[in-house]
């Protein structure tokens, strides 16, 4: 699990992001125990933006996200989260794509 | 800009939503392209192979000027178990012809390139700009469009939504579904760069010849999947992809199967010494004919990947959406020369001129490809890739077994995992889904 949480932020940090600091573009709607696709995402998540919490509720911090919609197709419909594009020019920059 | 109003409003600066902005504009309208990135590409990820065919017919002399990596001359097949490929090579002395039929791109690069021919031909493209919602009149006719920047609406006539396979705009306004799971893929991809000759000599190439795999079977662990390793000039795409249906089912962290893939003894020496520049994920349609969503309305009309026109069997979509946006470019143009509002009745045509076209054809053919492939995932990338190494290791060892107890041994292998009845409605349904 860490050796693999490890390797991604290594992947990660290979990338250039312009982070809107303070406007995430995706958010997780509060909830008392999380949907199985939501639960889903703790792994699912290319960029392995979301994480189980403390109180067991399910987290995200987008600065990593390669913006792919997985998570907008797994869990948008739900209402388990709310998802947008970044503001112009923000998030991911591909170098080569 | 408010007050301006526009012919055509383009939102998205990918492959078909440059089609279509290069088309309109180099017929004279006005057009004003959206795009959310910081340039052209930077939001854009493919394997990628670019058909040039499809971009000729757009830009026939774009060989002079585009940045093209390697044409193909060698296309690998690749059945793989846990320790071994089964596969299929075809390579031509004939692809080595004065105007080659594919080649690899990298996407930023490349979207540069068709974005300057954009602007060249005459529309006003506006970067670091994401297009919020369409906007629409009283009667439900789409106007123009709201976006992140200061200032109200930008007016046009018509909206080309080329937003890609999660578009936004089209789903908000209620023209399309929000793509099922099991009707999309998540790829993930890295970029391992090596030296020009390094490649050369690992794919046996010269010059700008370039060699493509698509590899398939147990490296996708059950799901329905596909890996993929393309020479570049001096880097090697690879990559992964599987419907996010299985990806949320099997709980299997996307980079984890890639770094199995890397590590593949057949893929691992291929990738010797390289240094991964880039770590990129995307979706990829691939509900195909029957995920065709309505194409056109009051004031717009859909492309691209936004439209699902992606061809997962033969691993195509850059082309259908460059052609589906020449083809809408070209209905608006006609639209307007006849002097007619941009109605949903008038752009029908769009959808008239791409039923003909090899686009739509093609999926309508392999319409019941992807339920197939989706309900029998274990069978298709599990069971039969490690029958199929079996089979050739027991064909290619050499160990003393007479061959004819070889050959039960294969055929009992086949009908134990399968049955004989598995076996034969998998291949009958395998051949109707082809047909
Ligand atoms: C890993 C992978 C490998 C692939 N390999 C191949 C291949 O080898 N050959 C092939 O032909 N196809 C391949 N494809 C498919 C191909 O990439 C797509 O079919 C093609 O890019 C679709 O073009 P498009 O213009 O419809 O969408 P895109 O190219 O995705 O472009 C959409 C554009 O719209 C912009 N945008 C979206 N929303 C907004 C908004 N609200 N406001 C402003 N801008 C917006 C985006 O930033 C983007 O630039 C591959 C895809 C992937 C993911
Ligand atoms: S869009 Fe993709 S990368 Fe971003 S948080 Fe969702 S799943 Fe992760």
């Amino acid at each position: 699990m860490t050796t693999s949480l490890v390797r991604i932020e290594d992947k990660l940090y290979q990338n250039r992001y312009l982070v809107d600091t303070g406007r995430p573009h995706i958010k997780v709607r509060q909830h008392q125990s999380p949907s199985s696709n939501l639960l889903a995402l703790t792994l699912v998540c290319p960029a392995n933006c979301y994480e189980v919490n403390e109180d067991g509720e399910v987290e995200i911090t987008a600065d990593g996200c390669m913006e792919c919609g997985t998570c907008r197709v797994l869990c948008e419909e739900s209402g388990d989260i709310d998802w947008s594009y970044p503001r112009g020019g923000f998030g991911v920059l591909f170098k080569f794509g | 800009m408010t007050v301006e109003k526009f012919d055509a409003i383009v939102v998205g600066a990918g492959m078909s939503g440059n089609a279509a902005a290069y088309t309109m504009a180099s017929r004279g309208l006005k057009v004003l392209q959206l795009e959310r990135g910081e340039y052209p590409g930077s939001k854009n990820v493919q394997g990628a192979i670019l058909y040039a065919n499809m971009l000729e017919t757009i830009i026939p002399d774009f060989r002079d000027d585009a940045p093209l990596e390697r044409h193909l001359v060698e296309q690998r097949f690749w059945v793989m178990d846990d320790t071994s490929h089964t596969g299929m090579h075809y390579r031509s002395d004939d692809f080595n012809e004065p105007a080659p039929n594919r080649y690899t791109i990298i996407r930023a690069q490349f979207d540069k390139w068709f974005s300057r021919k954009v602007r060249a031909a005459g529309a006003i493209v506006l970067c670091e700009t994401t297009a919020t919602e369409l906007a629409l009149d009283a009667d439900g006719k789409v106007i123009g469009v709201h976006t992140d920047r200061e200032g109200g609406i930008i007016h046009a006539e018509v909206v080309v939504l080329a937003e890609g396979v999660n578009g936004l705009l089209g789903t908000r306004a209620g023209f399309r579904k929000v793509p099922k799971p099991e009707a999309v893929a998540l790829a993930v991809k890295e970029m391992h760069f090596l030296p020009e000759e390094v490649i050369a000599e690992r794919f046996g190439l010269s010059g700008d010849q370039g060699c493509v795999i698509e590899a398939a079977g147990t490296i996708s662990r059950g799901m329905a999947g596909l890996g993929f390793l393309y020479t570049n000039k001096e880097s090697i795409s690879l990559g992964i992809g599987c419907l996010v249906s299985d990806f949320a089912a099997t709980m299997e962290r996307p980079y984890a199967l890639l770094e199995a893939f890397k590590g593949h003894p057949s893929i691992r020496p291929l990738l010797a010494g390289s240094e991964i520049k880039e770590y990129a994920a995307h979706l990829i349609p691939e509900g195909g004919f029957k995920a065709i969503p309505q194409l056109f309305g009051n004031g717009w009309v859909v492309v691209g990947d936004a439209a699902q026109l992606n061809n997962a069997v033969h691993r195509e979509g850059s082309n259908l959406a460059m052609t589906s946006g020449r083809i809408a470019g070209e209905a608006i143009a006609m639209v307007k020369s006849r002097g007619r509002p941009m109605t949903s009745e008038n752009l029908s045509l769009y959808k008239a001129m791409l039923d003909k076209s090899f686009v739509v054809k093609d999926l309508r053919k392999y319409k019941d490809m992807p339920a197939l492939i989706h309900t029998n995932s274990r069978n298709f990338f599990m069971t039969y890739p490690q029958l199929l190494s079996q089979a050739a290791q027991n064909f290619v060892r050499v160990d003393g077994t007479p061959k004819i107890e070889k050959e039960r041994a294969t055929t009992a292998a086949f009908v134990k995992a399968r049955s004989r009845w598995g076996l034969v409605s998998d291949a009958v349904r395998l051949a109707l889904a082809w047909r």
